[in-house]
């Protein structure tokens, strides 16, 4: 194959970063002040009024919120950095919304310890999967709220998944419920080749990484 | 920004389907599996989403191709397509 | 005939300044074949590190010209377009492949195209496929009743104005309806405003003349435009769309 041509003078977008900010992008990643959005399908626009979040699955409890009694939850403000998949890191963003933690209590887990996955399921049909150990413990939300104003639907309002940990398609726009499942189960792009797990600290952005 | 801003026709993605296809394919004749409506690729709805390329129906918007161009390897979900119609012969 | 497009390197011959923030590339490719007008090539960049953006740039060349010309505007927080615009020199050379789009082209002597009047729509740099349909158009002497209705948002960001004033001054057959949805200048005397139903009700051939539309720009413009041109009556298959995308460039 003839080598790759290089286009004199072109540097793409400003990918470097002072040092304070270094370790706090993963490798390969640059940072952004953007918050691009990138769209597999048309924006979903699902009226308040009909949006509810649901836990259900291999499980034996059904758990149903209607958005009004999901904002009458616990709530809580994070900051996190979150990393893109594309190579874009934003650092610093402003969260608000529902711990996963608190939407799990009412599932008796450690009854049913078979429970090691969830797929989360979303209006447009997007789905993403993750194992549960990886929505527990503070590491994850279901967030109605960006830098102090409500998620817009380009970002995946009126309530999308938060995953910060994770590369930030794992955080699914347009959340309406989590399945917990025993087997793992490939979502929208894990069955496209990328990674099941996708873990930006280890580079792991597709299957086999 | 608006909705549906970011959606391009299927036009825009004739380079990539001529990567893995080497025919003219935005003449190329998909049935939605969705709601069995046919169009020419030219025709149809594409989102060019930074992981892969979605191809959907432009009349119920059922993904009829997703894309993914990883390590080398081409992985087409074509589960959303009934139908393909490709000219052998294009002139 | 299965053909695959290969990436091929255009030496950049010339570069024209078209309006303030929009410049032409001629292009000689060594490899061409030959195009349709209507049809984009992708362009690639690649810098030393490796990093590499794509993007597609519809040819504003008719096919009878020598010589490739790309039309781009420059998009403020842009990755490609600001390299084509502010970086590249005449000499260098830019990775390309294409003809792409057997879709939305326009061949004068297809005669399916047989007398069906042209209804072309452009918004801002959606003007550059129209542009080679009509350059194709002029070069090969055909007289199809052709109509084009381009919207800018200024007087000076108007793409090819002057070449666009000189083809339909000597071409009755031609005619060019611009709208300026920013600012008029003094003594404007054609529309300003963002196309509307109105404004396509007024210029659109009537459907019973069987017309062919093309429409090219923002997603936005070209969603609107088509919608409206079905409500007036023309048939889905008549219409033809290039989406640009939100920025339309």
């Amino acid at each position: 194959m003839a080598e790759q041509f290089i286009s004199r003078g072109f540097k793409g977008r400003a990918r470097e970063s002072d040092r304070a900010v270094k370790e706090r992008i993963p490798p390969g990643q640059y940072e952004t002040k953007d918050f691009p959005v990138l769209s597999a399908g048309p924006t979903p626009r699902t009226s308040l009024e009909r949006w509810s979040f649901s836990i259900y699955g291999d499980i034996a409890e059904e758990l149903k919120w209607t958005w009004d009694e999901f904002r009458r939850l616990p709530r809580e403000s994070v900051t996190v950095d979150i990393h893109c998949v594309t190579k874009w890191s934003k650092l610093d963003t402003v969260w608000t919304g529902v711990s996963v933690d608190t939407l799990l209590e009412g599932i008796n887990l450690e009854a049913q310890p078979a429970i090691g996955y969830l797929i989360a399921y979303c209006d447009g049909g997007y789905t993403t999967n993750l194992p549960l150990a990886d929505v527990r413990g503070g590491k994850a939300w279901i967030a109605y709220e960006y830098d102090g104003k409500p998620l817009t639907p380009e970002h995946g309002g009126p309530a999308r998944l938060l995953v910060p940990h994770l590369y930030f398609w794992k955080s699914a726009k347009w959340v309406r419920g989590f399945k917990l499942v025993a087997k793992n189960q490939a979502g929208f792009w894990e069955s496209l080749g990328y990674h099941n797990y996708g873990d930006p600290w280890k580079e792991q952005r597709y299957a086999g990484d | 920004m608006k909705d549906n801003d970011l959606r391009l026709d299927g036009n825009a993605a004739g380079g990539l389907l001529n990567e893995i296809f080497p025919f003219e394919m935005t003449t190329a004749e998909a049935t939605c599996g969705g709601c069995g409506t046919m169009k020419r690729f030219g025709e149809v709805m594409l989102y060019r989403h930074g992981m892969g390329a979605i191809l959907r129906c432009a009349h119920c918007d059922t993904a009829l191709i997703r894309i993914a161009h990883v390590r080398g390897w081409y992985r087409l979900d074509l589960s959303g397509m009934s139908y393909l119609r490709i000219a052998a012969d294009i002139h | 005939m299965a053909q695959q497009l290969k990436w091929q390197l255009g030496k950049v011959l010339e570069i024209r300044q078209e309006t303030p923030k929009v410049k032409s590339l001629i292009l000689e490719v060594p490899d061409w074949t030959t195009h349709l007008a209507g049809q984009h090539v992708d362009v690639r960049l690649m810098a030393e590190d490796g990093y590499q953006a794509q993007r597609s740039y519809s040819i504003a060349s008719p096919p009878e010209d020598r010589y490739l010309m790309l039309t781009v505007a420059r998009i403020e927080d842009g990755e490609v377009s600001p390299y084509l615009t502010d970086e590249l020199r005449v000499g260098d050379r830019i990775e390309l492949r294409g003809p792409i789009g057997g879709y939305f082209v326009w061949n004068a002597r297809d005669e399916k195209n047989d007398g069906s009047p042209l209804f072309l729509v452009a918004g801002g740099s959606g003007i550059v496929p129209l542009m080679a349909m009509i350059r194709h158009r002029a070069n090969s002497g055909n007289k199809v009743p052709t109509k084009l209705l381009y919207s800018s948002p200024y007087h000076e960001e108007i793409i090819y104005r002057e070449e666009l004033d000189h083809l339909s001054a000597n071409d009755s057959s031609l005619r060019v309806l611009h709208t300026l949805t920013r600012r008029q200048p003094p003594n404007w005397m054609s529309y300003g405003r963002r196309i509307d139903r109105a404004m396509l009700a007024d210029t659109a051939w009537r459907p019973a003349e069987k017309p062919l539309a093309f429409t090219s720009g923002p997603t936005a413009l070209v969603e609107t435009v088509a919608n409206y041109l079905q409500e007036l009556g023309y048939e889905p298959e008549s219409i033809k769309t290039e989406r640009f995308g939100p920025t339309g460039g």
